[in-house]
């Protein structure tokens, strides 16, 4: 790997890693994948986050559905580990709490297969720096 | 759907990024700072935009950090370092290890924007041996980081050179004290020492040293990119942006939290934290762990601050916020906490070392049903006592989870103490077992399982427990089928 050695590069190399569809989202966007993070940090996997992210990848290969799979840090939903955050093409992304296996077997089947809805979505309650502050 | 009330700064990246990819972080314009005050800023310069953004210190005594690098920028020396504080250790708090899982590399970058501001070419974040997955992370992290020369040697091609080691907690929460923490870095014992002198003139090695905490670091390259006055446009007028809680105790929504300094306690518990579990009644908010005090309903209203939590007999402490409802006893409580200072306490001064066990001892008897009135006072006086004259800021706060509930819960500590009587039904020596008349049906298995006869009753009427004789085993409870045997 090349060293950066300016901003420019640096800036360079956001712009690559975004043309390429580095960043989760624009890969999803551009592939119109569904995008599926699964938190894993201590308290995720301690709840079992490991299994189902597992579970997920294989069964969505199996049952020929096109997504992206990745791991992220804690989501801050400690009450309902482990969680996992679904955007469906064109869509806000949804998080879906206390996902096990078998809620992930529904969450496949009837909200990322079907669009139907499913019980036990979490809110999001934050703003994140990206959003303008006022009050 | 609820008000967003939060707003993530520290955590902005966690749950957003995959932690183990640089990339990610990047195009998120990570590392974007760091290029910035590189190519754009001297170090003077760097330092008083933290100074002007106000942030200060979150991992417990909220001292400015733009003052503490100034001063650790200021003092002339052939080699400076710069630490991460990763020991956290209060009970139940979780902060520090979410944001170091989840964005590693915000606290790497915002590392080598000290230590550019500071004159430092080594850094370490002293991170718990029992966060194998952060400290993974954090390794994945730093070589990622080494591999665009995004820490190394001539970082950005602007002459400055700047690596980070890890050094492993020694698994004491005294160790987390910044004085202790530098001495468990140089191998000695983690014991504090007294200040001055401060890290900043003689820290690790002897040399000036900059000590912050994970969540501090963590807001670093925001405010570079956003700018010193779109932070402290956020907060109040002491306390600039955001602090990160862990809510925890009887709570709906227990977990990690990023609220707006001036934020009330209620926002936090009722609207982001969903109120009190099970439906049961709020009755205290403790803050600042084992060094901060149990807040009650009259604080409810009052904006979450560094001031406003100590003029209220608490403090801001790392971010732990342990929720209690009517079922909490806080004597019991206090006890806890305790048990935890005497515990923790290194040994070093008398009044923290003894001091702490006497408090405990005197704790548990009014627990047991043993204290007498006086005891109240000699839980306050030694309590004052072991504040004055301890060395550390274990010591130095250890006694407030007493003191905050003598002020706050009087009454709780006179019916140990007077009725001896512990209304949450906590405290199993102070309760008796009691047939709820209108339960009971009269079976007889409660009085024929009873070991010393203490219960009396005709068939298929009520039946009482006489308290004199009752030893407490619990028997009849068990074998009631009509929950008419309770503890109160
Ligand atoms: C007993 C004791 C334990 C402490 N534990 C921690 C800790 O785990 N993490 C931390 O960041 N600061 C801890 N501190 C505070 C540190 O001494 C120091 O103030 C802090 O790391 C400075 O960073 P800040 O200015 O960014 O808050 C502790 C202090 C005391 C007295
Ligand atoms: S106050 Fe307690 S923890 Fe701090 S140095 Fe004294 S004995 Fe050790
Ligand atoms: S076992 Fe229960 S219902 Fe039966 S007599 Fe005792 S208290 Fe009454």
């Amino acid at each position: 790997m090349t060293k950066i050695k300016s901003v420019e590069a640096l800036k360079k190399y956001q712009d690559e890693l975004k043309k390429a569809g580095e960043s989760l989202e624009e890969l999803r966007d551009a592939g119109n994948l569904v995008g599926i993070k699964v938190a894993m940090a201590t308290c995720s996997n301690a709840a079992g986050a490991g299994k189902v992210m597992e579970f997920i990848s294989a069964a969505l290969d199996k049952r020929g559905v096109d997504a992206l799979v990745t791991k992220t840090g804690c989501m801050g939903y400690c009450y309902a580990e482990p969680t996992i955050e679904v955007t469906l093409p064109g869509k806000e992304p949804v998080v879906f709490g206390d996902v096990d296996i078998q809620r992930a077997d529904q969450i496949i089947e009837q909200y990322i297969k079907k669009g139907e809805t499913v019980e036990g979505v979490i809110p999001v309650n934050y703003k994140t720096v990206d959003e303008p502050y006022n009050e | 759907m609820s008000v967003k009330k939060q707003i993530r700064i520290a955590l902005r990246n966690c749950g957003v990024i995959n932690p183990e990819r640089i990339e990610e972080y990047i195009s998120r314009d990570g590392y974007f700072a760091l290029g910035k005050v590189l190519s754009e800023m001297t170090p003077e310069e760097a330092v008083k935009v933290i100074k002007d953004s106000g942030i200060r210190g979150r991992g417990g005594a909220g001292f400015p950090t733009g003052l503490k690098w100034e001063l650790a920028s200021k003092n002339k020396a052939d080699q400076k370092y710069v630490v991460c504080n990763a020991d956290e250790g209060d009970p139940g708090a979780f902060m520090d290890r979410s944001i170091l899982e989840g964005d590693p590399h915000s606290v790497l970058e915002a590392m080598a924007l000290c230590a550019y501001c500071m004159g430092a070419t080594q850094g370490f974040i002293y991170i718990r041996a029992e966060y194998p997955l952060a400290i993974e992370r954090l390794k994945i992290a730093i070589e990622q980081a080494g591999e665009l020369g995004l820490l190394g040697k001539n970082i950005f091609g602007s002459g400055f050179d700047f690596d980070i080691g890890l050094k492993y907690g020694a698994g004491a929460f005294v160790c987390g004290e910044e004085t202790a923490l530098i001495h468990s870095m140089e191998g000695e014992r983690g014991e504090p020492t007294l200040k001055p002198p401060f890290p900043a003139e003689s820290g690790y090695l002897g040399k000036p040293t900059n000590v912050n905490n994970v969540e501090t670091y963590a807001n670093i390259p925001v405010i570079f990119l956003k700018g010193a006055s779109w932070f402290n446009g956020i907060g109040t007028e002491t306390s600039k942006g955001t602090k990160v809680f862990a809510l925890a105790g009887k709570v709906n929504n227990v977990g990690l939290v990023e609220v707006p300094m001036g934020t009330t306690l209620r926002e936090v518990i009722f609207e982001i934290g969903g109120g009190i579990k099970d439906g049961k009644k709020f009755k205290a908010v403790q803050t600042g762990g084992p060094s901060g005090g149990c807040l009650t309903e009259k604080h409810l209203d009052t904006p979450i601050d560094y001031e406003n939590l100590v003029a209220n007999g608490s403090m801001m402490g790392s971010g732990g916020m342990i929720i209690m409802d009517e079922d909490d006893c806080m004597v019991s409580v206090a006890k806890f906490f305790l048990d935890f200072s005497v515990e923790e306490s290194c040994g070093k001064c008398s009044p923290c070392r003894i001091g702490n066990k006497r408090l405990h001892e005197l704790l548990k008897r009014i627990c047991e049903g043993k204290g007498e009135l006086p005891d109240l006072d000699r839980l306050k006086n030694l309590s004052e006592v072991i504040k004055d004259t301890s060395l550390c800021g274990l010591g130095q706060s250890s006694p407030n989870p007493v003191l905050s509930t003598l002020d706050n819960f009087h009454h709780e500590y006179l019916s140990h103490v007077v009725d001896k009587k512990c209304t949450s039904g906590v405290c199993t020596d102070l309760l008796e077992y009691f047939i709820v008349e209108e339960n009971c049906i009269g079976c007889t298995a409660c009085a024929r399982a009873c070991p010393v006869g203490a219960i009396s009753g005709e068939r298929k009427e009520p039946h009482l427990i006489n308290p004199d004789t009752c030893i407490k085993c619990g028997a009849c409870m068990e074998k009631c089928k009509f929950d008419a045997v309770i503890l109160k």
